[in-house]
């Protein structure tokens, strides 16, 4: 079946989908999108996190022609061009990538939390990177880049007012 | 495989009734796990997303909600915590936030696994199931009865989950879960309590126990008829109790626990749970425990 769809601003159409594929698959595989992880294919590891209609979601468990007509946005829509996101840009200063495997979809995860909560506590920070795997780095510099990508977000929000 | 887009509730029963093989998808929490496995082949998935009025939720007029099978657990907690306290407890349980964002009540039903965090607290709660199908109409199915064995439930093949109903709380109501973490755990078992001190009634609902989720509806009788509800919460009640739910369990061994864990647990989380719903009827005074 034919598939389109919203990616990063841009409306793509995918061919020749399987009924029963992810979305996941149709980003990676026939879209060129290899940004998000294909790792476990269950919903356990989230490195396949995007936002779906603007809230985010495991890629592998939504079922590609879900997604018809609605609006993706992958890690690779984070940046603007060659500048960095600020939780990108804060997990390169923290040290929070070692294999990075599991970064893509730790950054869109930790995105949406500083979007939703502005200054998360670290309990809040713990809970909504809960469903994120990472098997290198101990989550300690990933908490790092967390909490100084919400306070840098702070300050350009109170220096605009 | 084929991929149904119906556009409407009414469209969607069309599609059941024609194609009752069709397996109904929202979330995909469960359904693409299977699919991505190759552990299922359905030769048609009906997806249900388009259908806007399963994401909506209303209060009737009987004081009773509604809430739409295909409202997402982050939803229920964000709006209806509030009012479905121990459902919004079992939500915040359920895998991590990127599957609250998608899963539903709806899916919980429809999976029917004795796993589902979602039913113990429908069964405390004595929610109801509305389902319907294009040649009978709705069916309103009280989800004790709704359950009939591992992943079975009394859903007929033409039909679709249309929502439960449940009363907003009118006392204290707790979940709680044994897992191995705090995330993406499939309970090893879990237990709902819902307290109604206006009408002296107590609702339970037993998780991961058995083949299907249940009350333990021996250990509600005892408690409705014993608890002084006026006066402090008695040990030997408290204990009487855990045994009794305990005692409606029918547990397995298995990967995650054996029986014996779970019953002992199982006890425990009674014991506790009422333990935590006393002391909130306590600081609540007394006008709230004849409400």
């Amino acid at each position: 079946m034919r598939v389109t769809f919203t990616v990063n601003g841009r409306r793509r159409t995918a061919d020749d989908v399987w009924e029963g594929e992810s979305l996941l698959y149709v980003l990676r595989e026939r879209l060129g999108l290899p940004g998000s992880k294909n790792a476990c294919e269950q919903g356990e590891c989230g490195s396949c996190t995007v936002y779906l209609d603007g809230v985010t979601v495991c890629a592998c468990l939504v079922a590609a022609g879900q997604a018809e007509g609605r609006e993706v946005r992958t890690v690779e829509g984070l940046a603007d061009g060659d500048r960095l996101d600020e939780v990108q840009r804060a997990f390169v200063e923290c040290g929070a990538v070692q294999c990075g495997f599991c970064t893509p979809g730790l950054v869109v995860q930790a995105h949406d939390l500083i979007e939703r909560t502005g200054r998360p506590s670290d309990p809040e920070i713990r809970e909504a990177l809960a469903g994120n795997l990472c098997r290198c780095t101990g989550y300690e510099k990933i908490l790092d880049a967390v909490r100084l990508a919400a306070a840098r977000r702070a300050e350009r929000g109170e220096a605009r007012r | 495989m084929d991929f149904l887009r119906p556009r409407s509730w009414a469209e969607a029963l069309a599609a059941k009734a024609e194609r009752p093989e069709a397996l109904p998808v929202q979330g995909g929490t469960d359904v693409m796990v299977e699919i991505n496995f190759a552990v299922r082949r359905p030769e048609a998935l009906l997806d249900l997303n388009r259908v806007a009025e399963l994401t909506a939720w209303s209060a009737e007029e009987d004081g009773r909600l509604r809430v739409g099978a295909g409202v997402p657990y982050t939803r229920l907690i964000d709006e209806l915590g509030d009012r479905l306290p121990g459902l919004a407890q079992a939500a915040r349980t359920v895998g991590s936030p990127q599957i609250r964002n998608r899963g539903t009540v709806g899916g919980n039903l429809g999976a029917a696994s004795p796993a589902g965090d979602g039913h113990p607290p429908l069964l405390a709660a004595d929610a109801v199931v509305e389902v319907e199908s294009a040649a009978r109409g709705v069916r309103m199915i009280p989800v004790a009865e709704f359950y009939l064995g591992v992943k079975r439930s009394a859903l007929e093949p033409d039909e679709l989950i249309r929502a439960f109903w449940a009363h907003p709380a009118t006392g204290p109501q707790y979940f709680s879960k044994v897992g191995t973490r705090n995330a993406m755990v499939i309970a090893v078992c879990s237990f709902a309590l819902v307290l109604r001190p206006g009408e002296r009634r107590v609702g339970t609902g037993v998780g991961s126990a058995a083949p299907t989720p249940r009350r333990a509806a021996a250990a509600e009788e005892f408690l409705a008829a014993e608890l002084d509800w006026d006066g402090p919460l008695d040990e030997a009640v408290l204990v009487r109790f855990g045994e009794l739910v305990a005692g409606a369990a029918a547990p397995i061994d298995d990967v995650r626990g054996t029986a014996a864990y779970r019953r002992h647990a199982l006890s425990v989380l009674a014991r506790r749970t009422l333990t935590w719903a006393w002391n909130d009827l306590r600081a609540a005074g007394p006008e709230r425990r004849t409400g």
